[in-house]
C-alpha cells in the first residue's frame, strides 16, 4: 500500500495524456486557429459529449463501483444547467434592458429594471413576477453555488430517505426514476417558475460576450468541459481507490457482509450518491451553455436510463469504460439521427437509420447485456494482462454485483 | 317594356290573391279584417279583447302571426287595406301572405305602413305566444317552447305555463312544467310568500338551472357607505385587506366613487417627473439623481408644492380613506325574507350536490384504479411474482392495442372484431413474452439490475418497430355502439361505459387471475418455483417451463389490457411509456408478490391521484407530481408495500 497514486491507477496517467492530445488536436483543427477542419458547431458537440463522458462517470461509480443503478442522475444533470441557466438569462436580460432603458427620459430605478426583465423572461408564461426560486439569479457566484449545491442537497435528502429505509435493488431504481419524473412533471408546470416547457433558452450567449466570436466561446467551453473530466477522473479514481474504495466496491458485492463487518453503509452509499450527484450537476452547468437550451424534457427518465445504457455498453466497473461508453453511443447516435449514415438498400427494402437506428440500438444493448458484460472497455484486458484471483462463482449475492464474466480477465 | 309588363303581371297577382283573401280561403286574414283597428292601433286596454279572439279562432297561423305581430315585421297596405308580412329587400319590400306564407311579390314603401305595437302590447302578444305554443298539439312544438323559456325566462311567462299545466296529457312534458314553474316562481311570482314557498321547494334539485335561478335571486352589487343604511338589504360587510377584498380593490372602489383622489403610483409619479422635466431639472432637483423611489417621491412632492401636480396621495392616505368607510355588497333583490331563504336552499343544494360530486369522484376513482390495476396485474406476475423487472411491460400493452387495430382493420363489426381482438392480444403478447424468456430473460435470473436495462433495450426497439410499421400518428381503436354511452345516475353521477367495462374486465382478470394461483396445479407450482426453485424442480417440477409460462401469463394480460386501454384512449406507439412507471408504482406501493397487493396500490394510486386533482382541477401535471413524491414518502414507512409477505414466503 505504499505505492503513489498513480501507480496503483495507470489508467489515470493514460487517460489525461489521452484527454490532453485530445483537446489540443480539436483545439489546433479547430476555427480558432484557422485550420477550420473542425466546424464551431462540431466543437460544440464534442463539448458536450466530454460533458456527457463527465456524468458518465458519475454514473460508473455510482453503479459499476457502488452497486446502486440510479436512474435519476439525469435529474441532478438538468437541476445544473437550470441553475446556470438562471444567470446566464437573467445577465442576459439585464444587459438588454438597461440598455434599452438607457434612453428613458428618467434614469430607471432599481425595481424598474428588476420588473423589466422579469417581464422579458415570464412572458411566455403569462407572468410578470419573479419567482422566489430566482432570489440568487443576478449573482453568478451564488448561481454557481447552487450549481453544487441543489443536485446535492436534493442527492442527500432522497439518499438518506431511500438508504436509510433500505430501499435496494431494483426498488431503488424506481424509486430514482420516480423522483426525476416527478421532478420533470413539475418543471413543465408554467407555474413552476422556470418557464414551463419553454424552458431557458439562448444560454450559448454569454452575457457581456457579444464580441467575443462563438467559436472562441465554444473551444473556451471545450477547454473548461476537457478539464473539469481530467478532474473528475481524478476525483472518481481517487475515490474508488484505496481503502474506501474496496469497502464501496464491497458493498456492491454484498451488502450486508460489510455492514456485519462494522461498515456504516449508509454513509458510504450516501456519500457516493451525493458526491456523484454534484459532479452530474456541475457537468449539466457545462453542458448547456454549450447546447443553449435546456427544458424539462431533458430530464425525463428515458434520459437516465440511456446514461445507464452508455455505461454498461462502455463496460461498467472501471471508469473509462464509462467515457469510452458516453462518447461512443452519443456520437454514433448523432451520427446515425442526424441522416449522415448511409441508407442499406435490401433491394425489397431499404433501411433508413433514422428510423432504425434505435432498433440497432436496443438490439445491442441486449447482446451486450446477454455476452459482453465487460462492455467496450473489456477490449482493454485482452492488452493489459493483469494477475485475477481465480473465483468459481458470481462476485457476491447482491442485485448490483458484479457477474463471472465481467471480473475475469 | 319588359319591366312595365312584368309589373303589371304583379299587380294582378296581387289583385288576385287580395281577392282570394276576402272570400273565406284566408281565414286569418278575415278574422283580423274585422278587428283591423284593434291590430293596427293596439293599445293595452284593446289587445286583450283580440288575443282572446285569435287564440278562439285556433288557426294554425296565428303563432307565426304574434311572432311577427311583436317583432315589428306586420304591415298594413293602404291600398287593399290589408294585413301582409313584409320584409326591407332590394328595390322596397317583400311580402308573404298572412294565411299561407305564399310569396306576393315586391311592394312599394311608401304604400305600407309598418304596425308599432308598444312595449306593454308586444309583451302582451308575447305571453300569448307562450301560450299558444304550451297549448300546442305537437309534443315537440311544446318541448320546443319549454325549452325556449328554460333557455330565457321571463315574468311573463309564468301565468301561461301555470295555466297550461292541468291541460299537459304528457306525464313527462307535465313534470318539466311543473319545475319550470317552480323556477319561474322563484324569481317572478307576485307575493313573497309565494316566492319563499317556489324556492323552498328546490331543495334537493341537483339541476345547474336551479343554482343559477338561486345565484340570481342573490345576486350582490358592490357598494360604499359611511355609514350602513337600514333600508337595504345587505348581503355581508367585507373588510379591506381580507381575502374577499384587497386593499387596493377596496381603494379602488373608492376612486371609482369618486370618493378619494387616486393613488399617486410609480407610473403616475414618473409620468408626471418626465412631463415635467427642464433643463435636465425637476423642480430644482437634477434628473439624474432620480434612481430611487424615495428620490422621485420627494421630486413629486416639490413638483406638488408648486401646484403643477396634485398632491401626493401615499399608502397612509389609502389606509385612512379605508377605514373611513363601509364596504358592502347589497343584494339586488330587496326582501331580506326572500334572500335568507335562497340562501339556505342553495346551501342546501350544494351540500347535495357536494354528495353527489363525492360519489361521481369515487366512481372515476374507482375507474382509473381498474386501468391502473389492468395495467399493472400482467407486470405484478412478472415482476411481483417471479422477480424480473420487464421494462418491455409497457410495449406489450401497446402491442395489444396494436392486434385490436389490425384485427379492426379485417372485421369491420366492431363487437365481433373486439371479441376477436382480445383472444387474440393476449395470444400474440403470450408468444412474444415466452420468446422474450426463453432468449433473453433466462439467462439474467437473479440479476434484475441487468435484466432492467436488457429489457430496455427490447423496448425501445420494440417502440421503434411499431412507429416503423404503423407510423407516428395516432390509430383508433374504435369501440362497439354499446360500449360508446354513459351510465347516468343523476345530473351530476355519471360514467362513461367504456370505464364500466373496463372496471368489469379488471373485476374478472382479478378473479381469474386468483383462481388460477391459488387452485390450479399450475399456480401451485408458479409459486413453488417462485419461493425456492431448487426445492421445487427436485418435486419433480421443472422451473424452466413454469417460469416460461408465467412470464407469457403476465405478457398475456398485457395485451388485453392494451385493447382495454387502446378502446377509450389513443394508440400510439409511445402509449406503453405511459403506464410503465405508474404499473411499477402501483406494484411496489401495493406489496411485491400478491395479486391482492396490486388492486390495494391500483385502488390507492386511483383515488389519490383523482383527490388530488380534485383540489386542483386544472393541473394534472401537478397532481401526478404530489403522487409521485407521495409515492417516495410512502415506500420510506412501508418499504414492503401496503400487504407484505411475511415469513417463509417473503424470501429474503
Amino acid at each position: 500500500m505504499n505505492r503513489s497514486f498513480i501507480a496503483r491507477n495507470p489508467s489515470v496517467l493514460w487517460f489525461l495524456l489521452a484527454l490532453s492530445v485530445f483537446t489540443i488536436v480539436v483545439t489546433v483543427l479547430s476555427e480558432v486557429t484557422g485550420v477550420g477542419l473542425i466546424s464551431t458547431s462540431f466543437v460544440k458537440t464534442l463539448g458536450k459529449t466530454l460533458c456527457l463522458c463527465l456524468i458518465a462517470i458519475a454514473m460508473d461509480v455510482v453503479w459499476g463501483y457502488c452497486g446502486i443503478l440510479s436512474l435519476g442522475h439525469f435529474a441532478f444533470f438538468g437541476l445544473g444547467g437550470y441553475a446556470i441557466g438562471m444567470w446566464l438569462m437573467y445577465a442576459r436580460t439585464e444587459l438588454i434592458v438597461v440598455e434599452s432603458l438607457a434612453n428613458a427620459p428618467l434614469p430607471p430605478t432599481d425595481k424598474e429594471v428588476v420588473d423589466a426583465i422579469a417581464t422579458q423572461i415570464f412572458g411566455v408564461v403569462g407572468s410578470s413576477e419573479f419567482p422566489l426560486l430566482w432570489a440568487f439569479s443576478h449573482s453568478l457566484a451564488l448561481q454557481l453555488l447552487m450549481v453544487v449545491l441543489v443536485p446535492g442537497l436534493l442527492a442527500l435528502v432522497f439518499g438518506w430517505l431511500a438508504f436509510r429505509s433500505r430501499v435496494t435493488g431494483v426498488y431503488l431504481s424506481i424509486l430514482t426514476q420516480a423522483m426525476t419524473l416527478a421532478l420533470s412533471l413539475y418543471l413543465f408546470q408554467n407555474d413552476s417558475g422556470l418557464r414551463g416547457n419553454n424552458g431557458l433558452s439562448g444560454l450559448q450567449n454569454l452575457p457581456g460576450l457579444d464580441a467575443v466570436p462563438q467559436s472562441v466561446i465554444s473551444i473556451a467551453f471545450f477547454w473548461a468541459s476537457a478539464v473539469a473530466l481530467g478532474l473528475g477522473y481524478v476525483l472518481f479514481a481517487w475515490v474508488v481507490s484505496g481503502k474506501m474504495g474496496s469497502v464501496i466496491r464491497a458493498i456492491r458485492d454484498n451488502e450486508s457482509r460489510v455492514r456485519f463487518l462494522g461498515y456504516h453503509v449508509e454513509s458510504y452509499k450516501l456519500f457516493v450518491f451525493t458526491l456523484t450527484a454534484i459532479v452530474a450537476g456541475i457537468a449539466g452547468a457545462l453542458y448547456y451553455p454549450q447546447a443553449g437550451i435546456i427544458n424539462p424534457a431533458e430530464i425525463a427518465p428515458i434520459a437516465s436510463i440511456y446514461l445507464a445504457v452508455w455505461v454498461a455498453i462502455g463496460g461498467r466497473g472501471r471508469l473509462y469504460g464509462a467515457v469510452i461508453g458516453a462518447a461512443f453511443v452519443s456520437l454514433l447516435s448523432s451520427w446515425f439521427t442526424g441522416g449522415s449514415a448511409p441508407a442499406i438498400n435490401l433491394g425489397f427494402y431499404t433501411i433508413n437509420w433514422t428510423d432504425w437506428w434505435l432498433v440497432l440500438l436496443g438490439v445491442s444493448f441486449v447482446a451486450v447485456t446477454l455476452f459482453f458484460p465487460k462492455g467496450i472497455g473489456g477490449l482493454f484486458d485482452l492488452i493489459v494482462l493483469k494477475p485475477v484471483a481465480d473465483r468459481q462463482g458470481d462476485y457476491g449475492p447482491d442485485k448490483g454485483a458484479w457477474r463471472k464474466e465481467e471480473g475475469e480477465p | 317594356m319588359i319591366f312595365r309588363l312584368i309589373c303589371c303581371a304583379l299587380t294582378l297577382c296581387l289583385a288576385l290573391s287580395a281577392a282570394r283573401a276576402q272570400d273565406g280561403g284566408a281565414p286569418l286574414q278575415a278574422l283580423l279584417q274585422a278587428n283591423a283597428d284593434a291590430v293596427a292601433n293596439p293599445s293595452r286596454s284593446t289587445v286583450d279583447g283580440l288575443l282572446a279572439a285569435l287564440l278562439e279562432a285556433d288557426l294554425p297561423s296565428v303563432p307565426l302571426f304574434l311572432e311577427r305581430w311583436r317583432d315589428r315585421a306586420v304591415y298594413l297596405r293602404a291600398s287593399d287595406g290589408l294585413f301582409y308580412f313584409a320584409t326591407q329587400a332590394e328595390g322596397g319590400f317583400a311580402l308573404t301572405d298572412v294565411d299561407t306564407g305564399a310569396d306576393l311579390g315586391r311592394a312599394d314603401g311608401t304604400d305600407l305602413t309598418e304596425l308599432r305595437p308598444n312595449a306593454g302590447v308586444r309583451r302582451a302578444i308575447g305571453s300569448a305566444l307562450v301560450a299558444f305554443q304550451l297549448l300546442d298539439d305537437d309534443p315537440v312544438k311544446r318541448l320546443a317552447a319549454l325549452d325556449a323559456i328554460a333557455r330565457s325566462p321571463a315574468e311573463d311567462q309564468l301565468e301561461p305555463l301555470r295555466l297550461s299545466i292541468d291541460e299537459e296529457p304528457d306525464p313527462a312534458l307535465q313534470a318539466r312544467k311543473i319545475r319550470l314553474e317552480r323556477l319561474l316562481s322563484a324569481r317572478f311570482a307576485a307575493t313573497a310568500d309565494e316566492r319563499i314557498a317556489a324556492i323552498e321547494s328546490l331543495k334537493g334539485d341537483l339541476g345547474v338551472d336551479a343554482r343559477a335561478v338561486l345565484n340570481l335571486i342573490l345576486t350582490t352589487s358592490p357598494a360604499v357607505f359611511t355609514t350602513l343604511p337600514t333600508d337595504r338589504n345587505i348581503a355581508a360587510v367585507l373588510e379591506p385587506g381580507s381575502k374577499a377584498l384587497s386593499e387596493a380593490e377596496a381603494y379602488a372602489r373608492l376612486v371609482e366613487a369618486d370618493l378619494s383622489p387616486p393613488l399617486t403610483g410609480v407610473a403616475t409619479i414618473r409620468d408626471a417627473l418626465i412631463a415635467a422635466i427642464a433643463d435636465g431639472q425637476v423642480a430644482g432637483i437634477p434628473v439624474s439623481t432620480l434612481t430611487t423611489d424615495a428620490a422621485r417621491e420627494a421630486a413629486y412632492e416639490a413638483l406638488a408644492a408648486t401646484g403643477a401636480v396634485p398632491p401626493l396621495v401615499t399608502l397612509e392616505d389609502q389606509a385612512a380613506a379605508l377605514t373611513a368607510h363601509q364596504f358592502v355588497l347589497i343584494y339586488a333583490e330587496s326582501d331580506p325574507a326572500i334572500t335568507a331563504a335562497a340562501e339556505e336552499t342553495l346551501e342546501a343544494i350544494l351540500f347535495n350536490v357536494g354528495l353527489n360530486q363525492t360519489a361521481d369522484l369515487t366512481l372515476d376513482a374507482l375507474s382509473l384504479a381498474s386501468i391502473y390495476f389492468l395495467a399493472a396485474i400482467g407486470l405484478a406476475i412478472t415482476f411481483g411474482v417471479m422477480g424480473v423487472i420487464n421494462m418491455a411491460h409497457g410495449e406489450f400493452i401497446m402491442m395489444g392495442a396494436y392486434t385490436g387495430y389490425v384485427v379492426q382493420l379485417f372485421i369491420p363489426d366492431y363487437t365481433l372484431s373486439l371479441i376477436v381482438a382480445l383472444p387474440l392480444a393476449f395470444a400474440v403478447t403470450f408468444g412474444a413474452g415466452v420468446a422474450m424468456e426463453r432468449l433473453v430473460i433466462r439467462w439474467l435470473y437473479h440479476r434484475p439490475l441487468e435484466t432492467l436495462l436488457a429489457t430496455f433495450g427490447i423496448s425501445i426497439a420494440l417502440q421503434q418497430l411499431a412507429k416503423n410499421i404503423f407510423g407516428t400518428q395516432a390509430r383508433p381503436l374504435t369501440s362497439p355502439d354499446w360500449l360508446s354511452g354513459t351510465l347516468t345516475f343523476n345530473e351530476v353521477v355519471s360514467i362513461s361505459m367504456i370505464r364500466v367495462a373496463i372496471f368489469v374486465l379488471a373485476l374478472l382478470f382479478l378473479g381469474l387471475l386468483i383462481y388460477i394461483l391459488k387452485r390450479t396445479r399450475l399456480g401451485l407450482e408458479v409459486r413453488a418455483v417462485t419461493q425456492n426453485p431448487g426445492m421445487a424442480a427436485s418435486m419433480g417440477i421443472n422451473p424452466d417451463r413454469i417460469n416460461m409460462l408465467t412470464f407469457g401469463l403476465g405478457s398475456g394480460i398485457a395485451g388485453i389490457a392494451g385493447v382495454a386501454i387502446g378502446l377509450y384512449a389513443k394508440v400510439t406507439s409511445e402509449m406503453g411509456t405511459e403506464y410503465i412507471v405508474q404499473s411499477f408504482m402501483t406494484v411496489v406501493v401495493g406489496g411485491v408478490g400478491n395479486v391482492w397487493g396490486t388492486l390495494a396500490g391500483a385502488t390507492l394510486i386511483g383515488f389519490l391521484q383523482k383527490g388530488i386533482e380534485f383540489f386542483n382541477p386544472s393541473n394534472t401535471l401537478a397532481a401526478q407530481t404530489y403522487m409521485i413524491l407521495f409515492i417516495i414518502l410512502f415506500i420510506q414507512f412501508r418499504p414492503k408495500g401496503i400487504i407484505a409477505l411475511k415469513g417463509r414466503a417473503a424470501g429474503d
